[in-house]
């Protein structure tokens, strides 16, 4: 589903950078990319969403060379991918319903299929009783699951979640990752970024853990407990 | 196109005031700019009124017959140059004398014959009321054997075509500059209008909507602000005009407005810079996010 072959990332001030990451997230996986800020975490998910290009290497993601497509194709991969971030980046003029309807509507859905959909996602993450809240009327937790019912609503293969959790308070950070992790079971990828451990350790889920922009730990290389 | 609309609409209603600011100052900006269009359109219909008066004279000798005359004024009326034609009599010269040279009207009223010749006036078309011009139609009028003098003004002829000369160029420059400023201050009213919403055009990017899409409300939201600013500035001209002549006094100086191509000509200037403006700052946008 997404593949990372040696891909080098220089920026000019030197943080974020990546040096010869390779790995490879097959369907239905959930990944931890875990690290200091600044370990380039945050750069694979700008790679994987087409945001930056890597310097050398590739990225597939969903069959794409996600390097060298041009202007018109990167919104068709955009579809592909469901992006959640720490700050949730709702628009804040607009509904709960209004905001997850706006990823349909800019992709072209067909206006009578939006309102039935939307309604599907935001009913998968709860917040089918909000629907007509702005997000200043909801609670943290509450905002990231609109955000997370956004990034579900195109059905797309892949969950890509930078610090899903870091602004949120211990029990909407339980809420917002088992909701993740019932996504994941549903046979979506997920890609979290995180620094929470607590999170990484209670699940036994892949670790990609880096450092200085290294892949300096892969759980997936380490035989399983159950395979010793 | 209804989401477009939808969206471009929806920006008028959040952000009222932001949206008041641009028209207005798309308006004060074309407002400016067709006030001073306004002041040279007059000034340029009160030169053309001055040129109207160049007028070339040829004084015919006394006892030139009537045949050779209108066979010559055929001829005359012929040139390129040449509007009109009159042929001005002995008898109406020395009537005219007696009404306009006020002075003189004792001496011209008990004179035993008439001292003034018969004359031909000539008007010139548009285009050849220059010193050129006339000098040249002179210069043929001369060759008639029956045309004792010609005389067109030649001295204020040549200050008029320097002042219409010097006109049109200042004219040109102060307008440019004019519509210059207007540019740059709807520019900058838009592009701040699409700064405010950078936000929203990152998610927008993020939820993979294509740049065409993203940039379709912008466009017609700057383009609607452009009308609404140019239609606002007709009015703020009008309102201008209409005071400026009632205290002058109407009858006093014959005052043009704007002819209906050219307020149409304006609206749709002010459509095309808010167009323009947005097209520019959400392309610069799109590129940077």
């Amino acid at each position: 589903m997404i593949r990372f072959a040696h891909v080098t990332k220089t920026y000019p001030s030197g943080t974020g950078a990546l040096r010869n990451v390779s790995f490879h997230v097959p369907k239905g996986q959930f990944v931890f990319l875990t690290g200091h800020s600044g370990a380039g975490k945050s750069t694979i998910l700008s790679l994987i969403s087409a945001h930056e290009a890597p310097t050398s290497g590739e990225v597939r993601v969903a069959g794409l060379n996600v390097h060298t497509l041009g202007a018109g194709e990167v919104p068709k991969l955009r579809r592909r991918l469901g992006i959640v971030f720490q700050d949730f980046r709702l628009l804040e003029y607009r509904t709960a319903e209004e905001n997850v309807a706006f990823a349909l509507e800019v992709t072209g859905v067909p206006a009578r299929l939006i309102p039935g959909r939307v309604t599907r996602a935001l009913t998968k993450v709860g917040l089918a009783g909000k629907a007509r809240a702005y997000p200043h009327e909801m609670s943290g937790g509450e905002q990231q699951r609109v955000a997370i019912a956004r990034a579900l609503v195109n059905d797309p293969p892949i969950i890509l979640a930078d610090e899903p959790t870091g602004n949120l308070d211990e029990r909407a950070t339980k809420g917002v990752f088992q909701l993740l992790r019932d996504i994941n079971a549903g046979g979506t990828s997920v890609i979290m970024a995180t620094h929470n451990l607590d999170l990484v350790r209670e699940a036994d889920y892949r670790v990609l853990e880096l450092k200085q922009g290294e892949v300096v730990y892969d759980s997936a290389d380490e035989p399983r407990e159950e395979e010793l | 196109m209804r989401l477009v609309t939808r969206e471009a609409l929806l920006s008028f209603r959040r952000t009222p005031l932001l949206s008041s600011l641009s028209v207005a100052a798309i308006a004060f900006a074309l407002f400016t700019t067709g006030l001073y269009f306004l002041v040279s359109l007059n000034f340029r219909s009160a030169l053309e009124g001055l040129a109207e008066r160049v007028e070339v004279v040829a004084f015919l000798m006394r006892g030139t017959p009537a045949e050779s005359v209108a066979l010559a004024s055929q001829d005359i009326a012929a040139f390129p140059e040449v509007e009109s034609v009159d042929f001005v009599s002995e008898d109406q010269a020395l009537a005219r004398a007696r009404v306009e040279l006020e002075e003189f009207r004792e001496a011209y009223q008990d004179l035993a014959t008439n001292p003034l010749p018969a004359s031909l006036e000539i008007r010139l078309k548009p285009p050849y009321r220059t010193a050129e011009a006339a000098g040249a139609v002179a210069d043929r009028l001369a060759g008639y054997p029956f045309i004792s003098d010609v005389r067109y003004g030649r001295d204020w002829i040549q200050r008029l075509d320097r002042i219409r000369r010097l006109a049109t160029v200042v004219q040109l420059v102060i307008g440019l500059a004019f519509a210059l400023v207007a540019v740059a201050t709807i520019g900058v009213t838009i592009r701040l209008t699409v700064l405010q919403r950078a936000r929203e055009i990152a998610i927008m990017r993020l939820v993979g909507a294509t740049n065409g899409f993203i940039r379709s409300p912008f466009l017609l939201e700057g383009a609607l602000k452009g009308l609404l600013g140019g239609i606002l500035s007709l009015l703020l001209c009008w309102a201008s005009f209409s005071a400026f002549r009632t205290g002058l006094g109407a009858e006093l100086v014959d005052l043009q407005f704007f002819s209906g191509g050219e307020m149409l000509l304006m609206v749709g200037f002010g459509t095309l810079l808010g167009l323009m403006g947005s097209l520019l700052s959400v392309g610069r946008h799109l590129r940077a996010v």
